[in-house]
C-alpha cells in the first residue's frame, strides 16, 4: 500500500538522523565498554595486556581471578574505602559551601543572577590541571599560606607541617574542582521556590531557622541529590589530584587503575577496578536517590 | 465528483481510535467545517488531508486521485496553523515568498505575487517586518497570505482564530468569508466553537469520538439536531428524555421525569415504551407569571431558581414543581426592562408541540 | 521575603574568593620575575617569551588545536543529529549512549578506549585521541541542540512541508537556521572540552603524542615553573573567549534551567 511506503520513508528519515551518532557511539563507546567488561574475566598477558582468549589447548580462558583478588586482598578494600571517604567528604563540604552561595544567587535580583552564576561556572571551564596547579602554588612550602600556618604552629611550639603532598591538599583541591557541580543544580532548584511559601511560614509563626529547615531544605532535596551525584561520581574516580597533590598514602582507586594500565599493565585487574568503581558510584547515587525518593517526590513539583 | 472524497478513514493511536471510519465528500468552492469538542478527531482528520499523518484504513481522494503516496509538499492543499507557524527568522515577505521559492517560481515574478497576496489580506507595507513585530491578527493574516499565494485548490484551517480575542475574531470571520468567496478556494475549517461554525460554514460535520454525528447545513444542524450530542453541543438546549407514552397523528408524547407528559410534533416508527428525547431551544420557551393561562401543548408551573443577565438576553432557570429544570431565554430589547422575574418568583413555562425537536435515542 | 542576611553574603563572598584566588595567583605569578611562585619580585614577560620558544610546548599546542578542531567539527555534526533525534523520536538506545559518557567516571572511558585501540592494533596518537574526544563531546552538543529544538514550534517544519518544501529543504531553510545558535554554542563547547581534556587523553594518546594538558601535567609533575603559569593564563584567556562567544549565541547555556529561545 502507498501509505506503507510513506511510513517506510519516515522510518528511513529517522534512521538517517539517529543512525550515524548511534553507530559512532556503539563502536567507540558501547563496544569498548563491553570489551573491558570481557577483559575483566580474562587472564593478564605474560608481558602485560591480555593473555590470548584461548589457551594452548584451545579452551576459552575466562575466569574471575581478578575479582577474587580485589575482594580478598585487604589493601584494595582499604584504597576503595579511602576513595569512598574522600568522595563523601568532598560531597558534604561542597554541599556546605554551595548551599549559601546558591541561596544567595537565587535571592538576588533577576538581572544579577546570570552574572553571579557565570562567575561560578567560569573557573570550572578553566583547565582541570591549571586548577590543580594553582593549589600546588598556594599550598607549596614557599607560599604565604604555608608559611602563615607554620608560623602560627611555631608559636605553639609545633614543628612545621607540609601542606602540599597531604590528604588535606587532596581534599581541598577535590572540593575546589567539584564545587560548581554542586552550585548549579542547587541554584536551579532554589530559584524555582515560591517566595510566598516562606512568607506563609513566617505568617504562621516559623522562625528563620524553622523556615529553612521545614520549608526551604526539604523542597531543595532534588537539587541536593542532583548536585551530590554530580560531585560524588567524578570525585570517586579521580587520579590526577592525588597524583599531583597527595602524599605516598593518598593512593585512591583512580591511581590504582592508572597503575594497572600504564605501569604494571595488568589489564584484567585494571578492568575489575574500573568496573567496581563505576558500578559502586552509580549504585550509591541510585541508592541515595531511592532512599530520598519520598522526600523528593513532592519537591520535584516545585517548579512544575 | 466531489473535490475531496474521504472514504472510511480510520486512524488509531495505540488503543485510542482518533478517527473511526469517517466518510465525507467536500465539493469544490465549499466552506466546510469540522466541528467538535477537543479529542473528537477533527484535527487528526485535517492532518491526514494535509499529509502530516496517514490513515490506518480508508482512502482520501482529491479529484479522484488517492493521496496516500503523496507527501505533504506535493499536495495542492495548504494549511493555516493554529499557532500561525510563521518562520520566525524570515520577514513577512520571506514567509509569503517561501512557497513560491519552493515551487520554483522565477525570482522576478515573486515580489509581484507576494505583494498581491499581502494586498488580499490588507497587509500591504508590512513586507519587512518580522513575525514577532506583528499582532496576533496580523500574524494570522500573514499565515493566510502564505497559504493562498500559490493558489492552492484547498485551504485547511486548524482553529485559526482560537488565539485571538472575541472582537478581532469576529472581524476576521467576516474577512474569511470574503476571502473564501473571492478566491473561490475550498475551505476546510476545524473548530470547537459552534457559533463560529454556524456563522462561517456552508456545511458542518459535527464530530464526536472519531465519528461524524451529523453533516448538514448550519440551520438544519441547529434546528434539527440528529442526536442528543449534537443538540447539546450546538447552542444552549433543553434535553428531555423518557419513554414514549403515545405516538399518534404526527405527535409524540414522552413521559419525562419531573415534567410528566411532554408533547412534540414528530413522525416516528418507535412504539410506546421506547426511549427517546426532545431537544428544545431556550428561546422557544415562553415564560410568564402564570395568570395569563393561555392553553398550550406543554405547560408547567415552577419557580425561578437562577437567572443570568447577559445584556441583550436573560436566561432563566426554572425548577418545575416535579423537580425538572427548564432553561428559558427572554430577549431584553423588547421590554426596556432588565428582567421580568427574580429568583423565587412563581412562573409558568409553556411551548407548542412544534417548538421541540424529536430525537430517537 | 527574599532576605539576604549579612552572614549569607559573607559566606558567599568567601566562596567566590575560594573559587578565584587560586586562579588569580596563577595569572599574577605568570608575570613575576622569579623562578619561585612565592614572592612578588617584579614584572616580566620572560615566561611568555620562554613559552613561545619552547618547541615541546608549541608542538603540544599544535596537537591540541588539531584535535580540538577535528573533534569539535565531527562531534558537532553527530551531536546535532543526536540532539534532533532525541527531541523528535522516542528512542531507547540512543539516549543511553549519548548521556552515559557524561554520567560515568571519565577514567572508565579512558581505559576502555585504551583496551579497545590496543586490541585492534590501532596506533595510539592524534587519531585515537580525536576519536575519544568525539565520543564524549557528542553528548554535550546533543544536550544544547535538543534544548534548542525543544524551544522550536514543531508546526514550523510541517508548515515548511505544507509550503512545498521537501524534508531536506525544510531542514535546510527552517530547522537548521533556527537551531544554529545552539549548534554553534555546542561546537564551541566541544572545542573547549577537547582542548581541556586530560583524563581521556592521558589514556588514549600513547607515548609519542602530547597535548597541552599532557604537557602541563608532565611539567608540573616534576616541578612548579612559572612557564606553566604563562601557558595556563593563555589557556584561560582562550577558554574565557570561547565561553563568552558561546553564551552570547545561546544564553540558555549559562542558565541552569533551559528557557525556550524566542
Amino acid at each position: 500500500m502507498a501509505a506503507d511506503a510513506r511510513r517506510h520513508e519516515a522510518a528511513r528519515a529517522r534512521w538517517l538522523v539517529s543512525g550515524p551518532p548511534l553507530l559512532y557511539l556503539l563502536v567507540f563507546f558501547a563496544a569498548p565498554t563491553l570489551i573491558m567488561v570481557l577483559a575483566s574475566f580474562r587472564s593478564p598477558g605474560e608481558f602485560g595486556g591480555l593473555a590470548p582468549l584461548r589457551d594452548d589447548t584451545g579452551a576459552l580462558d575466562l575466569n574471575v581471578d581478578a575479582y577474587v583478588r580485589f575482594f580478598t586482598e585487604t589493601v584494595y578494600a582499604q584504597v576503595f574505602v579511602k576513595s569512598l571517604v574522600f568522595a563523601l567528604v568532598t560531597t558534604l563540604v561542597c554541599l556546605a559551601l554551595a548551599y549559601p552561595l546558591a541561596a544567595l544567587i537565587a535571592r538576588s535580583p533577576k538581572k544579577s543572577r546570570d552574572i553571579l552564576l557565570l562567575l561560578v561556572i567560569l573557573p570550572f571551564w578553566s583547565n582541570f590541571l591549571i586548577r590543580i596547579y594553582a593549589w600546588m602554588i598556594l599550598l607549596g612550602p614557599n607560599a604565604a599560606l604555608a608559611r602563615a600556618v607554620n608560623g602560627v604552629l611555631g608559636w605553639f611550639g609545633a614543628g612545621p607541617v607540609p601542606l602540599l603532598f597531604s590528604s588535606f591538599a587532596v581534599l581541598v583541591c577535590l572540593v575546589y574542582v567539584h564545587l560548581p557541580f554542586m552550585v548549579l543544580p542547587l541554584y536551579a532548584n532554589l530559584e524555582k521556590h515560591d517566595p510566598a511559601l516562606l512568607d506563609a511560614a513566617q505568617d504562621l509563626g516559623a522562625s528563620a531557622w524553622q523556615r529553612f529547615w521545614r520549608i526551604t531544605f526539604p523542597l531543595s532535596l532534588p537539587g541536593v541529590y542532583a548536585g551530590a551525584a554530580l560531585v560524588f561520581i567524578p570525585a570517586l574516580g579521580i587520579f590526577a589530584i592525588p597524583d599531583l597533590l597527595g602524599g605516598p598514602d593518598d593512593t585512591l582507586i583512580g591511581n590504582l587503575i592508572k597503575q594497572q594500565f600504564l605501569e604494571t599493565r595488568d589489564w584484567p585487574f585494571g578492568s575489575v577496578l574500573s568496573i567496581v568503581l563505576t558500578v559502586s558510584a552509580l549504585a550509591l547515587v541510585g541508592l541515595a536517590a531511592w532512599l530520598g525518593r519520598g522526600a523528593t517526590r513532592g519537591a520535584e513539583r516545585v517548579g512544575a | 465528483m466531489p473535490l475531496l472524497d474521504i472514504r472510511n478513514v480510520t486512524r488509531r493511536f495505540g488503543d485510542f481510535t482518533a478517527v473511526d471510519g469517517v466518510s465525507l465528500a467536500i465539493e469544490a468552492g465549499e466552506f466546510f467545517t469540522l466541528l467538535g469538542p477537543s479529542g473528537c478527531g477533527k484535527t487528526t482528520l485535517l492532518r491526514m488531508i494535509a499529509g502530516f499523518d496517514l490513515p490506518d484504513a480508508g482512502q482520501i481522494l482529491l479529484d479522484g486521485v488517492d493521496l496516500a503516496a503523496t507527501p505533504p509538499e506535493r499536495r495542492p492543499v495548504r494549511t493555516v496553523f493554529q499557532s500561525y507557524a510563521l518562520f520566525p527568522h524570515m520577514t513577512v515577505h520571506g514567509n509569503v515568498a517561501f512557497p513560491l521559492q519552493m515551487a520554483g517560481t522565477p525570482a522576478r515574478d515573486i515580489p509581484g505575487k507576494v505583494a498581491a497576496a499581502l494586498e488580499d489580506v490588507r497587509l500591504t507595507g508590512f513586507d519587512r517586518r518580522y513575525p514577532h513585530e506583528l499582532s496576533g491578527g496580523q500574524k494570522q493574516r500573514v499565515a493566510i497570505a502564505r497559504a493562498l499565494v500559490t493558489h492552492p485548490t484547498m485551504l485547511l484551517l486548524d482553529e485559526p482564530l482560537a488565539a485571538l480575542d472575541a472582537k478581532l475574531r469576529e472581524e476576521l470571520q467576516i474577512e474569511l468569508i470574503h476571502l473564501q468567496r473571492e478566491a473561490g478556494i475550498t475551505f476546510v475549517y476545524v473548530t470547537h466553537d459552534q457559533t463560529e461554525a454556524l456563522a462561517l460554514s456552508h456545511r458542518i460535520a459535527v464530530m464526536n469520538k472519531g465519528k461524524v454525528e451529523q453533516l448538514d447545513e448550519p440551520s438544519v444542524i441547529y434546528r434539527f439536531p440528529r442526536s442528543r450530542f449534537v443538540a447539546d453541543f450546538i447552542g444552549q438546549c433543553n434535553l428531555f428524555s423518557g419513554p414514549i407514552r403515545a405516538n399518534a397523528a404526527g405527535a409524540v408524547t414522552l413521559d419525562v421525569e419531573g415534567l410528566g407528559a411532554v408533547k412534540v410534533a414528530a413522525q416516528t416508527a418507535l412504539a410506546a415504551g421506547a426511549p427517546a428525547s426532545i431537544a428544545l431551544r431556550p428561546e422557544q420557551i415562553r415564560i410568564g407569571a402564570g395568570d395569563a393561562a393561555a392553553p398550550a401543548d406543554n405547560r408547567y408551573e415552577g419557580t425561578v431558581a437562577d437567572l443570568l443577565y447577559m445584556g441583550d438576553v436573560t436566561v432563566y432557570r426554572v425548577n418545575t414543581a416535579g423537580g425538572a429544570r427548564v432553561e428559558a431565554l427572554l430577549a431584553n430589547s423588547q421590554t426596556g426592562r432588565a428582567k421580568f422575574f427574580e429568583p423565587g418568583d412563581r412562573v409558568v413555562v409553556d411551548w407548542p408541540a412544534a417548538a421541540g425537536h424529536f430525537i430517537e435515542d | 521575603m527574599r532576605s539576604r542576611s549579612p552572614l549569607l553574603v559573607a559566606v558567599a563572598l568567601a566562596v567566590y574568593a575560594f573559587l578565584y584566588l587560586p586562579l588569580a595567583i596563577v595569572v599574577v605569578y605568570s608575570f613575576n620575575d622569579s623562578r619561585l611562585n612565592a614572592e612578588w619580585v617584579g614584572f616580566t614577560l620572560d615566561w611568555y617569551r620562554k613559552l613561545f620558544a619552547d618547541d615541546d610546548m608549541l608542538a603540544a599546542a599544535r596537537n591540541s588545536l588539531v584535535i580540538g578542531l577535528v573533534a569539535s567539527l565531527v562531534a558537532t555534526v553527530l551531536g546535532t543529529m543526536a540532539g534532533i533525534a532525541l527531541h523528535r523520536y522516542r528512542l531507547r538506545l540512543l539516549p543511553l549512549l549519548v548521556f552515559a559518557p557524561i554520567a560515568i567516571p571519565e577514567i572508565l572511558m579512558g581505559v576502555s578506549l585504551l583496551i579497545f585501540f590496543v586490541l585492534l592494533n590501532f596506533t595510539l596518537g592524534l587519531v585515537s585521541v580525536a576519536i575519544a574526544h568525539i565520543a564524549f563531546c557528542i553528548g554535550f552538543v546533543a544536550i544544547v541542540v535538543r534544548a534548542r529544538m525543544a524551544g522550536m514550534d514543531e508546526a514550523l517544519v510541517e508548515a515548511a512541508r505544507d509550503c512545498g518544501a521537501t524534508p531536506w529543504q525544510a531542514f535546510r531553510h527552517v530547522t537548521l537556521p533556527l537551531i544554529m545558535p545552539g549548534v554553534i554554542a555546542g561546537a564551541l563547547m566541544a572545542f573547549t572540552l577537547s582542548i581541556d581534556d586530560f583524563v581521556i587523553t592521558f589514556f588514549t594518546a600513547g607515548a609519542g603524542t602530547v597535548t597541552l594538558p599532557l604537557q602541563i601535567y608532565s611539567m608540573i609533575k616534576i616541578a612548579v615553573t612559572p612557564e606553566v603559569n604563562a601557558v595556563s593564563t593563555l589557556l584561560m584567556l582562550l577558554t574565557l573567549l570561547l565561553i563568552v562567544v558561546a553564551s552570547r549565541l545561546s544564553p540558555s547555556l549559562l542558565r541552569s534551567q533551559e528557557e525556550a529561545p524566542t
